[in-house]
């Protein structure tokens, strides 16, 4: 093999590498684009039963309620509408997880329309609100964070 | 005064940024002869200011100078001393400043000590170290300066998020940064040798340790960085996929293909064109890795300074400088002489097919990070998880895997597969034993079960390059790769074992309780509220029995933090030789039916989850080694040449009839 040829083959190669590794990722990627819920999405077009998804929005208030057995917590999340969905999760709540904020529960919808979350995904600063809950009345956080640096600048 | 100190060392290294990158310029230009001399100086003399500089603002932590605005919004009073220190990177202009003084530390390194280089390459490198480095201040000095004063100093300071006072969050920024860093260097220096058409096997040798480095530093800090996740975020989780833990891992990616293309065009002449291709990919990936993490445009929950104007700064630059790079790439490839040839079936060919494997991996990595920023152009809020990135990078590197047990084992150039068949072999029938063995005692999920199968059968591929050898003539740099690969197949079976085996208990339990997990026995003891320098806590009480062994007392606790007002967990971590013993307390649960308090205990026996950090940092030992032995290489052929010289100076004054000039 001429070196030239070598070289274009090199080229070919990588690029084929690449290009087919944006195509799995494009395929893949369509797949996940009904992987985050609203709860007013969810309550429309609900996911089957049993697919691993998140589920974002915010905490409604008074609705944080812990089982018999001290561990199951069940609360409702809701979104831009009055859509509510209730979700149910064993373990220990994140830091940060209060009424009123903006929190992310991967895990499925179960038959009974309840969401049974697998983990609760809480924010790890102060600051952070995440993306996908913009537009939702939930930056208390960040507003509470500005008022207690405001006046230092 | 301190803070204006600072800050004027900060405007001096720029002027010196300036001055580089002329007499740089200048250098391949035969231009004024007294500036080129002073591209060197120029860059030492910047490395020590913005040394100085970054030293100030380390000070003004120190002493928690409330009247400079970036110690009042970011330290306390009341702090522990050591997090006042590491409070200096723990926000975003400290973390800049840092930055920018490794960076002109890497490139007075570099002017100081580098010889070996065609003077016009180095010219034409400095011009460029010069140009990033000039990006970066402006980026400080103009939207994030380190130093500003208030106009009335405060009266207390607003803390340190407590996530961040763990010393494992000391020391993986840094560690990150001078990987960044380092990369910006390998950068530099392919853009020298680009425009100057010199891409040698010389070149190579002289990027090889800035690539080596960067790679060790990347490394150590993403090992430590999951480590940190892993036991102060209280998941019990060890990698998220989260866009900031990507933004690292994109760059490890490339310099990793990086590191292997250096060293063939060092020994083998090959890959010219690549090698560069590679050093502007990685360089690409530091910055775009600054640029997620500090602008906000993705969502990550451990995103922590958020401002759209800074994002937009660092996107400009990464526009220019791998804009530029492209041009120039562009412009040049066609000059650079053809490489030595090989064929698919040699070292090379391997190296050649990994690098294309670890490209493809980036490519997912990198489209699934992105994806998100794209859809939410069209209002449509993603969020890409672990069902993605698994499967999707798994694709790509099972057949890296396979390539990188037997790669190390052909011979350069050219090499007949019948000659390793009996290796081939062996180890396909020791990945094969491991998936019957771990089928037969229970069915797992494919990709740890591959994962296992794996690290068995590379664990022996690596040990395989020393075999029929005598160990004590072994080469230092090849103990760098073996160590290296070793710990690869350590991590895998770390990864892989915590997927398949871990157990886990979640109870509400009250004082006297015991739990079941794993072979462990847990007695809760008692919660009694304790106090630290500036938090209170509830600790817990456990008794860890295994067998009929000994208790051992863990104590993990709820901690609340009053400045800024936040609840953090302590996981208590038991370690033994074969795994890890996690526990987490959660809030109180109500009463028993004795009228017991109960409270949240969340357990994990989690097997050989410690050999995902060993075996990260055997990989950065294993590029230690082979920094060393490049280096003992390097000194032995220096001494050799010097000696060789004299000789011939010796023997030419003999035979001229003059007597050599005594030495001063």
């Amino acid at each position: 093999m001429k070196a030239k040829h070598q070289r274009m083959t090199l080229v070919v190669l990588a690029l084929i590498a690449v290009v087919a590794a944006g195509l799995i990722a494009a395929w893949a990627l369509r797949s996940q684009a009904n992987y985050f819920y609203l709860p007013e999405q969810m309550a429309a077009e609900p996911p089957e039963v049993g697919q691993a998804v998140r589920l974002g929005g915010m905490v409604a208030a008074d609705s944080i309620k812990t089982a018999e057995d001290g561990i199951t917590v069940s609360f409702l999340v809701t979104g831009n509408t009055d859509d509510m969905i209730p979700v149910t999760y064993s373990g220990i709540l994140p830091d940060l997880f209060v009424e009123g904020s903006g929190v992310v529960a991967e895990g499925s919808l179960q038959a009974d329309g309840t969401f049974l979350a697998t983990n609760l995904l809480a924010k790890h600063d102060e600051n952070y609100v995440p993306k996908e809950l913009e537009g939702l009345e939930g930056h208390k956080a960040s507003e509470e964070y500005a008022e207690t640096v405001a006046g230092m600048s | 005064m301190i803070a204006e100190l600072g800050h004027a060392a900060l405007w001096l290294a720029t002027a010196l940024a300036v001055l580089q990158m002329v007499g740089g310029a200048l250098g391949l230009r035969n231009g004024n002869e007294a500036i080129v001399a002073l591209t060197r100086p120029a860059a030492v003399v910047q490395a020590f200011l913005a040394t100085l500089s970054f030293l100030l603002l380390l000070y003004a932590f120190a002493i928690t100078d409330l009247s400079i605005k970036l110690v009042a919004t970011n330290s306390h009073s009341m702090k522990p001393f050591i997090y006042k220190l590491t409070g200096t990177w723990g926000n975003h202009e400290g973390s800049m400043l840092l930055w920018v003084a490794v960076l002109a530390l890497s490139g007075g390194l570099l002017a100081g000590l580098e010889r070996r280089l065609p003077e016009k390459t180095m010219s034409a490198t400095l011009s460029v170290q010069g140009f990033v480095a000039l990006g970066f201040y402006s980026f400080l000095l103009l939207s994030s300066n380190p130093f500003e004063r208030l106009p009335v100093p405060a009266g207390e300071g607003s803390g340190l998020n407590p996530l961040l006072q763990d010393i494992g969050l000391a020391i993986h920024p840094p560690t990150l940064y001078i990987g960044y860093v380092g990369l910006s260097v390998a950068f530099s220096l392919c853009m020298g040798a680009l425009i100057t058409r010199q891409v040698t096997p010389d070149f190579a040798k002289v990027m090889r340790p800035w690539v080596l480095a960067a790679w060790v530093f990347l490394t150590f800090g993403i090992t430590a960085g999951s480590y940190w996740a892993y036991y102060e975020l209280g998941w019990g989780g060890w990698w998220f996929w989260d866009p900031v833990e990507n933004a690292s891992l994109m760059p490890w990616l490339a310099a990793t293909a990086l590191l292997h293309s250096v060293s063939v065009l060092a020994a083998r002449d090959a890959l010219r064109t690549w090698t560069i291709m590679l050093g502007v990919l990685a360089f690409s990936m530091s910055m775009l890795g600054t640029f997620l993490v500090r602008s906000g445009v993705i969502t990550s929950v451990h995103a922590f300074a958020v401002d759209p104007e800074r994002g937009s700064f660092i996107l400009a630059l990464l526009g220019l400088y791998i804009g530029g790079a492209l041009v120039i790439f562009a412009m040049r490839a066609g000059y650079i002489a053809e490489g030595k040839r090989f064929t698919a079936t040699s070292r090379e060919g391997a190296l050649v097919f990994n690098n294309v494997m670890l490209s493809a991996i980036l490519a997912i990595v990198l489209l699934g990070t992105l994806y998100p920023v794209f859809t939410e152009v069209f209002d449509v809020r993603v969020s890409v998880g672990p069902p993605y990135f698994n499967p999707a990078s798994a694709i790509f590197a099972i057949p890296m895997f396979m390539v990188m047990a037997v790669g190390p084992l052909l011979r350069w150039k050219d090499d007949k597969p019948a000659r390793i068949q009996f290796e081939v072999l062996l180890l396909a029938s020791i990945a094969i034993t491991v998936i019957a063995l771990v089928a037969f005692f229970g069915s797992y999920d494919i990709l740890p079960l591959l994962g296992l199968a794996f690290a068995a059968a590379l664990g022996v591929a690596s040990l395989l390059p020393l075999r029929g050898r005598k160990l004590s003539r072994v080469p230092t740099a090849t103990w760098g790769m073996v160590m290296a690969h070793f710990g690869v197949a350590v991590a895998l079976f770390g990864m892989a074992s915590e997927s398949a085996f871990t157990s886990e208990r979640l109870a509400a339990v009250s004082s006297g309780g015991q739990e079941q997990v794993g072979e462990w026995t847990i007695e809760l003891q008692s919660v009694d509220p304790i106090a630290g320098p500036n938090w209170t806590a509830i600790e817990a009480r456990i008794i860890a029995t295994r067998g009929d062994g000994d208790g051992v007392l863990l104590t993990p606790q709820a901690r609340n933090f009053w400045a800024p007002t936040q609840a953090t967990s302590e996981s208590a971590l038991l370690t033994t030789w074969d795994g890890q013993l996690y526990a987490v307390i959660g809030d109180q649960a109500g009463v028993d039916a004795n009228g017991n308090p109960r409270w949240q205990l969340r357990v994990w026996w989690k097997p050989f989850v410690t050999f995902i950090w060993y075996g990260g940092l055997m990989i950065a030992f294993g590029g230690i080694l082979s920094i060393i032995g490049r280096l003992q290489v390097d000194l032995k052929r220096r001494s050799v040449t010097k000696r060789g010289n004299q000789r011939r100076e010796d023997a030419a004054a003999l035979a001229g009839g003059t007597a050599p000039e005594p030495a001063e």
